[in-house]
């Protein structure tokens, strides 16, 4: 029997900017890509979720504080509660952290400047549905893009999360002034994970690197194996 | 009623807005020795009493207003 393809919901929300290159890049990787409107409370029957990046609802008050209550957030968060799998790029780890998903908060860039650049990061973790393709200790390059991507928490909780090993990616260079170089953390279950670069948008050479494919299809994969187990 | 919220980023917290408040001030002629930017809620809140009105912009500002992790926040009601 040939594997399905796994069904991974890109969330677009007003303001979202990445959900149509996250659709195309998941699409690429092999996983029908189905868009998911802010405004539904339940979700399609999906492997994956994705909360893509933007400006949800102008990123009004705080980034991610006002489209961690809509609709489609609290499926999603009913979605990771029950183990599904959850994957917060740029605006979309900034949703999970307002909604608690996720620790910490990221706030404006140290140098007040917009980056966008390529960055490299140093991969910390392997082994979890997000990162199987890589290798622990790996370095590889995709862009950010953001104003607010300083993560922040404070000392006792980065501890915590450090002992945990909720450290996914870090930065290889100075970027935002974020604690410990943090670019990528997960919770403490591994279902749940959210990242300030875009791997979507870089998936093929041509975009200047494909390393973005690595953490795609690590999710693409993990999703297919829950839809296998489904079956 | 009439309220206002405060929100500060907490002490400790960088402010990177701040200090480009502060270093603008400065070259202004100005001398500061610190400035922290926040944020002003202005509300017109449905309450009967202070109290009321207070207990509800409190749950407010713990439900959206303010982030707990690098913020504090000040509610006034001006009755």
């Amino acid at each position: 029997m040939a594997s399905p393809q796994p069904r991974v919901g890109v969330v677009t929300y007003p303001g979202s900017q990445d959900d149509r290159d996250a659709l195309w890049a998941l699409a690429a990787l092999d996983a029908e890509a189905v868009p998911v409107w802010h405004e539904e409370r339940e979700l399609p029957d999906l492997d994956a979720v994705v909360l893509p990046g933007g400006f949800s609802y102008g990123d009004y008050l705080r980034c991610g504080a006002i489209a961690r209550f809509s609709a489609a957030t609290a499926a999603a968060c009913e979605f990771a509660e029950a183990g599904g799998l959850v994957l917060g790029i740029c605006n979309g780890f900034q949703i999970l952290c307002e909604a608690g998903l996720l620790p910490g908060v990221l706030l404006r860039n140290e140098s007040l400047r917009f980056i966008c650049r390529d960055v490299p990061l140093i991969v910390e973790r392997d082994d979890l549905p997000f990162t199987s393709r890589c290798t622990a200790g790996e370095r590889i390059v995709i862009p950010v893009k953001h104003g607010d991507g300083r993560w922040f928490a404070p000392p006792d909780l980065v501890r915590e999360l450090e002992a945990n090993r909720q450290v996914v990616l870090r930065y290889g260079e100075a970027c935002n002034g974020s604690v410990d170089d943090i670019a990528g953390i997960c919770n403490e279950r591994g279902n749940v994970m959210g990242l300030m670069p875009h791997p979507e948008h870089a998936v093929d050479p041509l975009l200047g690197s494909a390393d973005g494919a690595l953490i795609l299809a690590s999710l693409v994969e993990a999703a297919r194996e829950r839809a296998l187990a489904l079956l | 009623m009439r309220a206002t919220v405060l929100v500060r980023p907490k002490q400790g917290i960088l402010d990177p807005q701040g200090q480009a408040v502060e270093s603008a001030l400065e070259h202004l002629g100005f001398s500061v020795a610190q400035a922290r930017v926040g944020k002003v809620v202005d509300l017109e809140v449905d309450a009967a009493s202070v109290d009321e009105a207070r207990a509800q912009v409190e749950k407010m500002c713990e439900q959206l207003l303010a982030n707990p992790l690098m913020e504090s926040y000040e509610v006034e009601i001006h009755g």
